[in-house]
């Protein structure tokens, strides 16, 4: 093919180069649009001290949580841990540093270190504990904290189909912080449930232009349900 | 007598107006979409990326792909819009949504909320709530006016960290339904059955009650 092509054979392709103390930013929201095989191969790999940057830690025994079992984690930056018991075990233990960030400040701070960015203003977390110790300037006579970027050595990241270029598009609220994550990775991978040829995909519908991706696998995906809720038919 | 949860959520949807495009909390606040007044609709947002929630699905239709904020699975409605976190939270904290409705442990007089850590337990993290509360225009809180010890969760100042400050402006709670100004709580509405008295007893910070107030009502 040529340059442009991004797609690797294996797993193991997709994340050569992750090693010890290295930072991972993750798509995903809850157990919805996660790289479940990434996270899988970050587990076979062993690597260890990863700073993990993802809205939240997985569950017990799927997603990100595997991580946490095999104690390869050493700080997870995230809104919302409360789904994993190991997590609790392993904070109330002092095993890992947690840094709980409001759900849009991390999304932003990930969406500005992808776009260069090094820092911003928001009203979120202003006279809270979240705001202690931050820069506070006012704007308007209204009072907000500097939050910095964030960007990753790794980002992981899910779609449902890319073109071999790595423009990709999410299904449904499989999206969340997945766009964000993959503009903001030094490398970044993403697997898909389909890869397609270039043209195939409208490029006006694009989610996530090919510039930002640097590897792309064809994964397999359970997609877990956290909670199953209905309504009788 | 007390409210329940549905008259408390049958009162909330009386807030919402034609149009509105609402983001409501878990407990309580999720119950208020099954009360939204007829003749009005109302598009709900839920913070994960989606713009017009519907119900959940039927068993065949279940997808794990279709989630709202609380990780439940649900539907889109006709005319719904998705999109990434960044947006979601560009549309929140760009004062988009109109109405925004959550539970709280404590509300104080000057208009500050905690609702996401009690130290000394477990913190699970704050999620949304924090965005949410330091942008939107137009909150109301819903919680019970007492915790389960009788204690006040209305007071002078929160004793919990706060979720954000000087941002609340309407609270309902079972006894009462209550607006924030100038360092105080104004009655404005009693739960049916209730005393001004006993909302007295059972709001701990500064109170203002005026000389008649009038019973609450549940429809337009």
């Amino acid at each position: 093919m040529n340059g442009f092509d991004k797609v690797v054979g294996s797993y193991e392709e997709a994340l050569a180069g992750l090693s010890d103390g290295m930072t991972v930013i993750s798509g995903g929201f809850g157990l919805c649009g996660i790289p479940e095989g990434l996270i899988a191969q970050i587990r076979r790999m062993g690597v260890r001290e990863l700073t993990v940057v993802s809205n939240n830690c997985g569950v017990d025994g799927f997603g990100l949580g595997v991580l946490l079992e095999d104690r390869q984690i050493r700080k997870v930056i995230a809104s919302y841990v409360g789904e994993n018991k190991l997590f609790e075990q392993q904070l109330l233990n002092g095993d890992i540093e947690v840094e709980l960030t409001p759900q849009g400040t991390l999304a932003e701070k990930i969406r500005a270190g992808g776009a260069g960015i090094p820092a911003f203003f928001t009203a979120t977390g202003y006279g809270t504990p979240v705001g202690e110790g931050k820069e506070v300037r006012h704007f308007n006579g209204r009072p907000f904290i500097l939050e910095e970027a964030i960007t990753g050595d790794f980002a992981i990241v899910k779609a449902w189909k890319a073109d071999r270029y790595g423009n990709a598009i999410y299904r449904h609220t499989a999206q969340n912080f997945n766009p964000m994550a993959a503009t903001a990775g030094r490398i970044t991978v993403m697997e898909v449930e389909e890869i397609v040829e270039p043209g195939e995909l409208e490029p006006s519908q694009i989610h996530t232009p090919g510039i930002y991706v640097n590897r792309l696998v064809l994964g397999r995906f359970e997609k877990r349900i956290e909670q199953r809720t209905v309504r009788a038919g | 007598m007390a409210l329940t949860r549905e008259q408390m959520a049958r009162r909330a949807a009386l807030e919402l107006r034609d149009g509105d495009y609402v983001n409501l909390g878990i407990g309580i606040p999720t119950l208020v979409a099954n009360y939204v007044p007829d003749g009005i609709r109302v598009m709900l947002q839920s913070e994960n990326g989606l713009l017009g929630m519907g119900p959940f699905p039927t068993e065949d239709a279940v997808d794990a792909d279709m989630i709202n904020a609380g990780k439940q699975t649900v539907t889109a409605i006709t005319g719904a819009a998705i999109f990434n976190s960044a947006e979601s939270f560009a549309m929140i904290r760009g004062g988009h949504v109109d109405v925004t409705i959550l539970g709280a442990f404590e509300v104080s007089v000057h208009g500050d909320i905690s609702s996401w850590m009690v130290p000394g337990k477990l913190v699970k993290g704050m999620g949304g709530a924090m965005d949410l509360v330091a942008a939107a225009r137009n909150i109301l809180v819903i919680m019970t006016h007492a915790d389960k010890s009788g204690a006040s969760k209305l007071l002078d100042a929160c004793t919990l960290p706060l979720t954000g400050a000087a941002c609340i402006r309407k609270v309902l709670t079972d006894l009462a339904y209550l607006e924030i100004a100038d360092g105080a709580f104004h009655l404005k509405e009693r739960a049916p059955g209730v005393s001004v008295e006993e909302i007295v007893a059972r709001t701990a910070g500064n109170l203002v009650v005026p000389s008649d107030v009038p019973e609450m009502r549940f429809a337009l």
